[in-house]
């Protein structure tokens, strides 16, 4: 592509009409020249629409100071991200400038104009070749490893280096920074091409260097109950937390973010509040991970967009964090992207899409809204890689619904594009009953790692026992049989002690498949025995105070004195009181045996 | 000389648009008209077209009115001399000082970078206890009070701006009734706190775009006090009137709204100006407290519910009382740990009993029988509300946690308040029942968080 330059016509709040000279390209890169008390700024921007010789740029920073005929020069690439070692442990904005360097250089303001590169040019990798003088490769095949944290960090054939090349070059085991070139490859007609340690690849466009895409099937395992036990979550699968402000979603990410059972986790914390990034990295350096023994930020990137920063960059940040996560996936490595939320990036594209003058839909949300998001979640998944390898991309986003409410156009589109919904409840949050995801509403798609029987029976029993609740608040407790307040103990029982959980209970707060299997079949023992009661209080009691047990249990550290002391208690406690089998439970306990 | 624009093109609402060249966007511009000078500033180029918003508004402007462009966008006065003084939303004073010109400093600037910021860590004691007790506040924090026309949010304000332990306040008023910007005037000067105060406030007769300067400009100032290693504490009322100022212009500007008439970048409008707050490492910081009144006492309406989504926490004042539901401080747990050994127990424990008394309340009005406990409960949620809840008592924390006791000992016995043993050992009034007296547990903890 060659290099256009063009002139500003026009500006609306973040959108510059440009009249261009030469060749333009739709997402290409653009830098508009501005004075800014006397000095030359350059601010990027992104072509967002073309019409004849006129193009609209997005720009992602403040357009304050701009004016008509300004330059602009286009750069002649789409927005794009640096990838090779060092991406893990770092914190990025929506585009990739590292924050802490710009603090570094900047102080405590985002100074507009400002670029650094992403990845570091001093720090040098220990370098092992892969290939040989003469052995030929395509894009996305391994060169050469490095160590990156406790990861290989394989130095991959640049993505965008379609066709089969000959290796005549391999550099030899070394220290390089990442610009050296540590490879030379020529193309069928013998034309030679250097390649280094990092390579960038355009934001938008979904990295397809694999053989095959296949089914999400092996759970990724949260270490939070309720998920993991009722609404499962799939490795190389979608998710989604809708819910009301204050519902719990940020600390419901930031739960996952540290105890998922994953390689890498990219958090891209996109137009929320920069506080709670703050929480993220500070913490995680200090927190170890206990899969590995190393902190968590070593398997974290940050992609931070808060909503402060300026909203095109928040469009752009989404897609910044995908693309790095499906860069480790090519690895063969398990992926984890948070997005925090996806409404605030659905609003991004809301305001340009207004300022575009786009016919609206729903909300005024343009008409390709539902594709956008579609395409976003679609670049999650597992796949098999070329050299038999798998790897996987688990997309899990927030989604902030105005008014809480589920029906508006970006909880719909995303609940028709995702595997698993977590909906939290505001009834739930307000009760303190956390996490607040709704049991009822909520569902998945996904296999987990508990039996499906003993959970379809538990989530039976939510449903029967939810029903007597909402009949004893018309007929009071006196109008209810003994029988059916069983139930309502019993459901409120399987919530207490199993769907809520403790996130500050350095126990309760992951509880990993084992555990969870051990305190389920606790729980599905006492949900399928007939117990005997004389009376509603006798019941209540016995309740209560075996809810305490269970609870001091799931604080109790794994198969230690307390554990099995209380276990024991529980086991006893319920077959003292137990009066046979329930009878729709007959069949699913006895195939037990 | 700078080039006067005597050919006004379109008129419409607060803005207009002329044909000029050379122009910046977000600059300012002065129109004259017969009625007075007035600032406008740029918000869209379309060629040589430039579309102003006028600050004093479109009324009475005529299209030969007079033009010049100034070269620089929005700016205020910043010093010392700032303090004690009174000023419209332009920074223009109310009082009867001297207009202030030196040391201009541009409003709306860039946020701060989230790597410089660190974990909220201090505590700022109100003397109110459903504040200092249940939803403390802390420094750094950004908190609207949700209310409804009528409830005295604004005496709940200016009580806080007066015993809250900050360096500074800065009052932002938007729309503010004429007798409430008097009676913020009146008591912060009775209770010699104007010398450290500066206000902004646009009142509801005062053109609508001036509304919408009152936040950036308050914010401006606060920023550079907070560099300056001031705690700055900025109240903002009331937020609603900035949201519909900006409802206005987008309307006027023919922009395709989003929900009930509001732009749809009203979430990033507001997050920009309540991410100011901050707390500057090695410096001050800005704590801003807000006042959002919800249209139709709704709750999910645009404004409450974008604020919702922005701040962290909110207070709900209603019937004069905040209320312990809804209700939330994001921020409280990273400074009650510190305070004193009982006061998460007393939050937990009280809130816990306080859900219960309303449950109580409710059976009563449907006619069930009320057992021994629901009696309890009810002397209990009495006190609570007269004793804790009603906005005049006025107690430092340590006194209110010890009233907390002190309500719990006259209601119930020790097991039945649902707090630990050891903390009852060492907390509980002797006065009241003894230790361990009644067996029965209270319905309480299940959130695991009092246990
Ligand atoms: N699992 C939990 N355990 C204990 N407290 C919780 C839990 N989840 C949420 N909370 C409480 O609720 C508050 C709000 O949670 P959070 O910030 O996650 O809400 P949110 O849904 O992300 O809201 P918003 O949409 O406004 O960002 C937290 O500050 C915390 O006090
Ligand atoms: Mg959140």
């Amino acid at each position: 592509m060659s290099q256009s330059t063009g002139r500003v016509l026009g500006v609306n709040g973040n959108m510059v009409s440009v009249i261009v000279e030469g060749d333009v390209a739709l997402n290409e890169v653009g830098y508009i020249t501005v004075d800014s008390d006397g000095e030359e700024k350059r601010l990027k921007s992104e072509v967002i629409r073309v019409r004849g010789d006129r193009a609209e740029v997005q720009v992602f920073e403040m357009t304050r100071g701009i004016g008509v005929d300004d330059r602009v020069e286009f750069t002649g690439e789409l927005l794009a991200v640096e990838l090779g070692p060092g991406l893990l442990g770092r914190v990025y904005d929506g585009l990739q400038n590292p924050l802490p360097e710009l603090a570094a250089q900047c102080g405590f303001f985002l100074d507009r104009g400002v670029y650094l590169n992403a990845l570091d040019r001093k720090l040098t990798w220990a370098f092992t070749p892969k290939v040989a003088v003469g052995e030929t490769v395509e894009r996305a095949d391994t060169l050469g490893i490095v160590p990156e944290g406790i990861f290989e960090h394989r130095i991959m054939v640049p993505f965008n280096r379609y066709g089969s090349y000959t290796v005549r070059q391999i550099a030899s085991a070394g220290e390089y920074t990442v610009d050296h070139e540590i490879a030379r490859l020529a193309d069928k007609d013998g034309n030679e091409i250097g390649v280094t340690m990092m390579f960038e690849w355009p934001v938008k466009r979904a990295v397809d260097c694999y053989a095959e895409r296949l089914k999400p099937e092996d759970p990724m395992v949260t270490k939070v109950r309720i998920i993991d036990t009722f609404f499962p979550v799939a490795l190389g699968g979608t998710y989604c937390i809708p819910g009301p402000f204050g519902a719990g979603k940020t600390v419901l990410q930031q739960i996952t973010s540290r105890n998922a059972e994953v390689d890498i986790v990219i958090v891209a914390a996109c137009g929320e509040r920069a506080g709670e990034v703050v929480e993220t990295l500070r913490e995680f350096p200090e927190l170890t991970d206990p899969r590995t023994g190393r902190t968590l930020m070593e398997r974290t990137v940050i992609i931070c967009n808060t909503s402060s920063m300026p909203v095109a960059a928040r469009e752009a940040s989404v897609y910044t964090a995908v693309t790095i996560a499906e860069y480790y996936r090519q690895m063969g490595l398990n992926v984890l992207l948070l997005a925090d939320s996806t409404s605030r990036w659905a609003q991004a594209m809301r305001e340009m899409s207004g300022r575009l003058e786009e016919i609206p839909g729903e909300e005024a949300f343009p008409a390709y809204l539902e594709s956008v998001i579609a395409g976003f979640y679609e670049r999650a998944g597992v796949v098999r890689l070329r050299d038999g390898g798998h790897g996987s991309v688990t997309i899990g986003g927030t989604v902030s619904p105005a008014g809480g409410n589920f029906e508006e156009p970006v909880t719909q589109a995303t609940l028709k594009v995702v595997g698993a919904f977590h909906g939290l409840s505001r009834e739930r949050s307000d009760a303190r009953r956390y996490p607040s995801i709704h049991p009822l509403e909520s569902w998945s798609k996904y296999r987990g790692p508990i039996d499906r029987g003993m959970v379809e029976y538990a989530r039976d029993a939510l449903h029967r026992g939810n029903e007597v609740g909402q009949m004893m608040k018309v007929v009071g407790e006196e109008g209810t049989s003994l029988d059916d307040y069983l139930w309502y103990l019993k459901s409120e029982f399987t919530d207490a002690v199993y769907l809520q959980q403790n996130a500050f209970d350095m126990v309760d707060a992951a509880v990993d498949t084992e555990r969870q299997r051990f305190a389920f079949a606790m729980l599905f023992t006492l949900l399928t025995r007939k117990l005997s009661f004389a009376a509603k209080e006798e019941a209540r009691s016995w309740f209560a105070e075996l809810r305490q047990r269970f609870i001091d249990f799931n604080g109790a550290k794994w198969q230690g004195d307390e554990f099995n002391r209380l276990h024991k208690e529980i086991v006893s406690t319920i077959e003292a009181r137990t009066a046979g089998t329930e009878e729709n439970a007959e069949q699913l306990v006895g195939e037990r045996g | 000389m700078r080039k006067v624009y005597s050919r006004i093109e379109a008129i419409a609402g607060n803005v207009i648009t002329v044909t000029a060249d050379d122009v910046r966007y977000g600059h300012l511009a002065m129109v004259t008209t017969r009625y007075g000078k007035s600032l406008a500033e740029v918000i869209r180029l379309d060629g040589n077209r430039v579309s102003l918003q006028v600050f004093a508004g479109g009324r009475g402007i005529s299209t030969g009115d007079e033009v010049v462009f100034l070269g620089h966008p929005m700016q205020v006065s910043f010093s010392d001399n700032l303090l004690g003084r009174i000023f419209d939303g332009r920074g223009t004073p109310r009082d009867a000082g001297p207009p202030l010109e030196d040391n201009l400093i541009e409003i709306g600037g860039p946020s701060v970078n989230p790597a410089m910021r660190i974990i909220p860590r201090n505590m700022i004691r109100t003397g109110i206890p459903m504040i200092d007790v249940f939803n403390s506040l802390v420094e750094s924090q950004k908190l609207p009070i949700f209310s409804v026309s009528g409830e005295p949010y604004n005496e709940l304000l200016s009580r806080i701006a007066m015993q809250a332990e900050v360096d500074m306040i800065i009052l932002g008023g938007m729309g503010l009734k004429y007798d409430d910007y008097l009676y913020f005037r009146e008591v912060l000067e009775e209770g010699g706190a104007m010398s450290r105060t500066v206000f902004f406030v646009h009142t509801a007769s005062d053109p609508v775009v001036e509304c919408l300067l009152v936040p950036d400009i308050s914010l401006a100032v606060a920023e550079k006090f907070a560099l300056g290693g001031k705690r700055v504490l900025v109240l903002l009322t009331d937020m609603t009137n900035f949201a519909d100022s900006m409802k206005e212009i987008a309307i006027t500007m023919e922009q395709v709204p989003s929900n009930r008439g509001y732009p749809g970048d009203l979430y990033s409008q507001l997050a920009s100006r309540y991410e100011k707050a901050v707390d500057f490492e090695g410096a001050g910081s800005i704590t801003i407290l807000g006042v959002t009144t919800m249209p139709g006492d709704d709750v999910t309406h645009p404004v409450p519910d974008n604020t919702g989504y922005i701040t962290e926490g909110q207070y709900y004042l209603r019937n004069g009382r905040i209320e312990p539901f809804g209700s939330l401080s994001r921020l409280k747990q990273l400074v009650n740990d510190k305070t004193r050994d009982d006061h998460r127990a007393v939050m937990d424990g009280m809130i816990t009993l306080y859900a219960n008394y309303r449950e109580s309340v409710e059976k009563r009005s449907m006619g069930f029988r009320m057992s021994e406990w629901d009696t309890k409960l009810l002397k209990y949620g009495a006190l609570f509300e007269s004793e804790m809840m009603d906005l005049s008592v006025n107690i430092p924390l340590e006194q209110a946690l010890d009233r907390g006791w002190s309500i719990l000992a006259e209601c119930f016995a020790p097991a039945e308040s649902g707090l630990r043993t050891e903390l009852i050992n060492r907390f509980w009034p002797s006065t009241g029942g003894s230790p361990g007296s009644v067996a029965a547990t209270a319905e309480s903890g299940s959130d695991g968080e009092t246990a």
